[in-house]
């Protein structure tokens, strides 16, 4: 790992396990915005982590992006990370200025039709952490490639709050000849929002995951039935392996994503990510409850702070059946004779 | 919490041109080997296949060069392993000499042992086959009761090895036996040798397995003797040596890829306009696929950097069993084809015959999946 790396990781477990407290995220759930957290985020220079140093980043790759995002996965942060992390990429491709303070991304690219003046005018769902972002990225498929938009969520006509079952902000958003702040085009495809969309969550979701099995682990320690741990009856013990074998291929399928973006043309071992660890889900959320009983099931404990957004992030920017079917369909028309090539071939 | 980790690996460049040479002498070589053949990957030997394999200097490629090694890295080994399986090729008459009975000679062994040999294994002339498990001594090893007494220049057993894969073919066994009683210590007492089978007092039996095929067997040992230089290691440091040796046993890209060919036959047999479902079943076999081999390939380079995987190691196997054991059911839920050997069965009806029937033991052999899952748990800090 490189050294910038392993800074990263000690300064996201030192301030994320500081600040990230149960009344931060429970507080962020109730709708209240955690600025603070944010502005120690955005202080220590972790929200952009893989933009080069001219453009406020900290001159790294996407590997130092997923040190940080599946931290925030870990950790369940409150915040819009991932998000900011896939619009300033936007906004350095298409050379825009990144501003200060959270923004977000509408999920999908809209029609060129939408960015081809100096005004917007665009109703769209479910844009996550609009209501809180400071600015919004609108990016546009002209056939030619992607246009990039900075717009400022204050120019909205119109902010509909809403909430996954994580209850992340995944509000509505009309924009009325809304001034474009910026705009430009790339040479950027026009998938890229959506497959690096659910790049970024899977190294949200690999950051769950690994909640899931040492808030499991622990647990099974301390609680204590029949005069001893739990973690002491085998079957308890087999199914915290089996935990840990869907956490160890989260974390692996996500990070692979993300050393494939450093070299450019990952869908392949994005789609893969998102469909390995969305598998994962149900087996890894289930053997998670089990073991807590019922104080797992209330609000009370915190473990489903990392299941409702492993349940949530399942469904964005792709499930597990949209991209296997893409990767499905991808393989059966190379034919079974390209199958092992291809994936040898993968990262040449 | 303990935790794991699997770095990212790259193979290094150098290993194209070594993967393109293999899969030049596979197709050369197998050109004419049936599906139904290949399906049994690396429980399936081939003598003469083996000792080609040897001619390109593909077994023991890790070994030092004055042992007739090849001197090459973990990784190049590594591609050699994983083109043989998944072309299906006939590899299990070297494949455990080449995996774990070189290595822990190497390890353990003395220097004559090793020039015995050593240089004949790396030509796919001598094979090993692995003497632990016996009639009553399967997951708790330690319980084996087969023993080897002192005797003038050696030791005389006597006892039963079961299960044996390939012990019909092989010319050694490294074999675990008891050499002094056993105590409340129950790891210690135990040591290990190389056995040559040809030798008298040794009976090899093979045991047709529900598949139909004559694979593993019971070598019954009476009087039996083992001369002195043919203990391995430390006498009584068995129990160490067979923890290492079920290491490499175990860390291998095999324990994912055994099913290979028949995902392949599976993709062959479909539409290539394939229906909805069965687009998603077979992408999520690749997302599998593809994540094994980017944790294989990562526990691939801790074994080479001189760390111990061990629960890295047990991971992959788990899940990796998880995976192929999966396969020859999705295959029959995939398509109304259903699995044969009778003539006029199809190529593809036979791979999946030879999988269906073969599944169960994916999760038995090499350690239990039970026995596996205790080792993470410990890895885990649980017991
Ligand atoms: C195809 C094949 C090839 C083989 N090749 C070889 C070989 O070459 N050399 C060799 O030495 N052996 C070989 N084996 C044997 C293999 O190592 C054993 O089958 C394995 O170790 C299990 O032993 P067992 O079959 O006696 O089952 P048992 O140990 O009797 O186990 C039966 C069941 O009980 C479970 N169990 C046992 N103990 C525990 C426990 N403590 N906690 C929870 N569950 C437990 C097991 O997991 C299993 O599910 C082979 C086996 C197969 C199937």
């Amino acid at each position: 790992m490189s050294e910038l790396r392993v800074m990263l990781e000690d300064a996201v477990t030192r301030l994320f396990g500081d600040r990230v407290t149960r009344e931060c995220v429970e507080a962020a759930e109730r709708g209240a915005w955690q600025g603070d957290l944010w502005r120690a985020v955005e202080e220590n220079g972790l929200t952009r982590p893989h933009l080069p140093e001219d453009a406020g980043g900290a001159g790294g790759s996407w590997l130092e992006a997923y040190v940080i995002l599946r931290a925030s996965g870990r950790y369940t942060v409150p915040l819009p990370l991932a998000e900011t992390v896939l619009a300033s990429w936007l906004l350095t491709e298409a050379k825009i200025d990144v501003p200060d303070g959270p923004l977000t991304i509408v999920p999908t690219a809209v029609d060129a039709a939408v960015l081809g003046g100096e005004a917007v005018t665009l109703d769209v769902a479910d844009v996550p952490w609009a209501s809180v972002a400071a600015h919004i990225v609108v990016a546009a498929d002209t056939g030619d490639g992607l246009r990039v938009a900075l717009l400022s969520s204050a120019s909205a006509a119109e902010i509909r709050g809403g909430q996954n079952i994580a209850r992340e902000p995944r509000d509505g958003v009309r924009f009325v000849a809304a001034p474009v702040l910026a705009s430009a085009q790339t040479t950027l495809t026009a998938d890229v929002v959506h497959v690096y969309g659910a790049m970024v969550r899977s190294a949200q979701m690999a950051g769950a995951m690994e909640a899931l099995l040492a808030q499991s682990v622990q647990y099974a320690g301390e609680r204590v039935q029949f005069g001893r741990a739990i973690a002491k009856f085998q079957v308890i013990q087999h199914e915290l392996a089996k935990l840990a074998g869907a956490v160890a291929a989260s974390g692996a399928a996500a990070e692979a994503a993300f050393v494939a973006a450093t070299r450019g043309h990952p869908r392949f071992e994005i789609a893969v990510a998102k469909t390995r660890i969305g598998d994962a889900v149900d087996q890894a959320t289930s053997i998670a409850h089990q073991v807590h009983g019922a104080i797992g099931f209330t609000y009370e404990h915190g473990l489903h702070f990392a299941t409702r957004r492993l349940w949530a992030w399942r469904s964005e920017f792709g499930s597990d059946a949209y991209w296997a079917e893409e990767l499905g369909r991808a393989a059966l028309a190379r034919g079974a004779d390209a199958l092992w090539p291809d994936l040898t071939a993968r990262g040449r | 919490m303990n935790t794991f980790s699997f770095a990212p690996r790259d193979l290094p460049p150098e290993t194209d041109a070594l993967r393109a040479e293999v899969r030049g002498f596979l197709d050369e070589t197998l050109r004419d080997f049936p599906p139904a053949k290949r399906a049994f990957t690396w429980s399936g030997g081939d003598p003469a296949f083996s000792r080609k394999v040897g001619e390109r200097g593909w077994i023991g490629m890790t070994w030092p060069t004055k042992y007739g090694g090849g001197g090459r890295s973990a990784f190049e080994r590594y591609v050699v392993l994983e083109e043989m399986l998944t072309a299906g090729a006939p590899v299990g008459a070297h494949w455990v000499g080449d995996r774990q009975s070189g290595p822990l000679l190497l390890r353990y062994g003395t220097e004559a042992q090793r020039a015995r040999v050593l240089p004949s294994t790396c030509r796919g002339e001598s094979f090993f086959c692995i003497g632990m498990s016996e009639p009553d001594s399967g997951s708790d090893l330690a319980s084996i009761r087969a023993r080897a007494v002192p005797t003038d220049g050696g030791w005389i057993v006597n006892g039963t090895k079961l299960w044996t894969s390939g012990a019909a073919a092989a010319h050694y066994m490294i074999a675990l036996f008891r050499t002094a009683p056993e105590t409340e210590a129950r790891h210690a007492g135990l040591s290990q040798f190389i056995v040559d089978l040809s030798g008298p007092g040794i009976t090899v039996r093979a045991i047709r397995d529900l598949a139909g095929s004559d694979h593993f067997c019971e070598v019954v040992f009476e009087d039996a003797f083992v001369a002195a230089d043919m203990l391995v290691g430390e006498e009584g440091g068995g129990w160490r040596q067979v923890m290492a040796e079920l290491a490499y046993e175990r860390s291998g890209p095999e324990r994912y890829l055994s099913c290979y060919p028949l995902l392949a036959a599976l993709m062959r047999e479909l539409p290539s306009a394939p229906s909805e479902r069965q687009a998603i079943e077979i992408g999520r076999q690749v997302a599998h696929l593809a994540t094994l081999r980017a944790m294989s390939i990562s526990v691939a380079g801790m074994l080479d950097a001189g760390d111990n995987p061990a629960l890295e190691a047990a991971l992959v196997k788990d899940i990796g069993c998880v995976f192929e054991q999966a396969l020859p059911g999705l295959a029959q839920s995939l398509l109304e084809v259903a699995p044969r050997v009778d003539a006029g069965a199809t190529d593809y009806q036979q791979v999946l015959a030879h999988c269906v029937q073969n599944a169960p033991s994916f999760s038995l052999r090499g350690g239990t999946r039970e026995i596996l899952r205790g080792i993470i748990a410990r890895g885990l800090g649980l017991r």
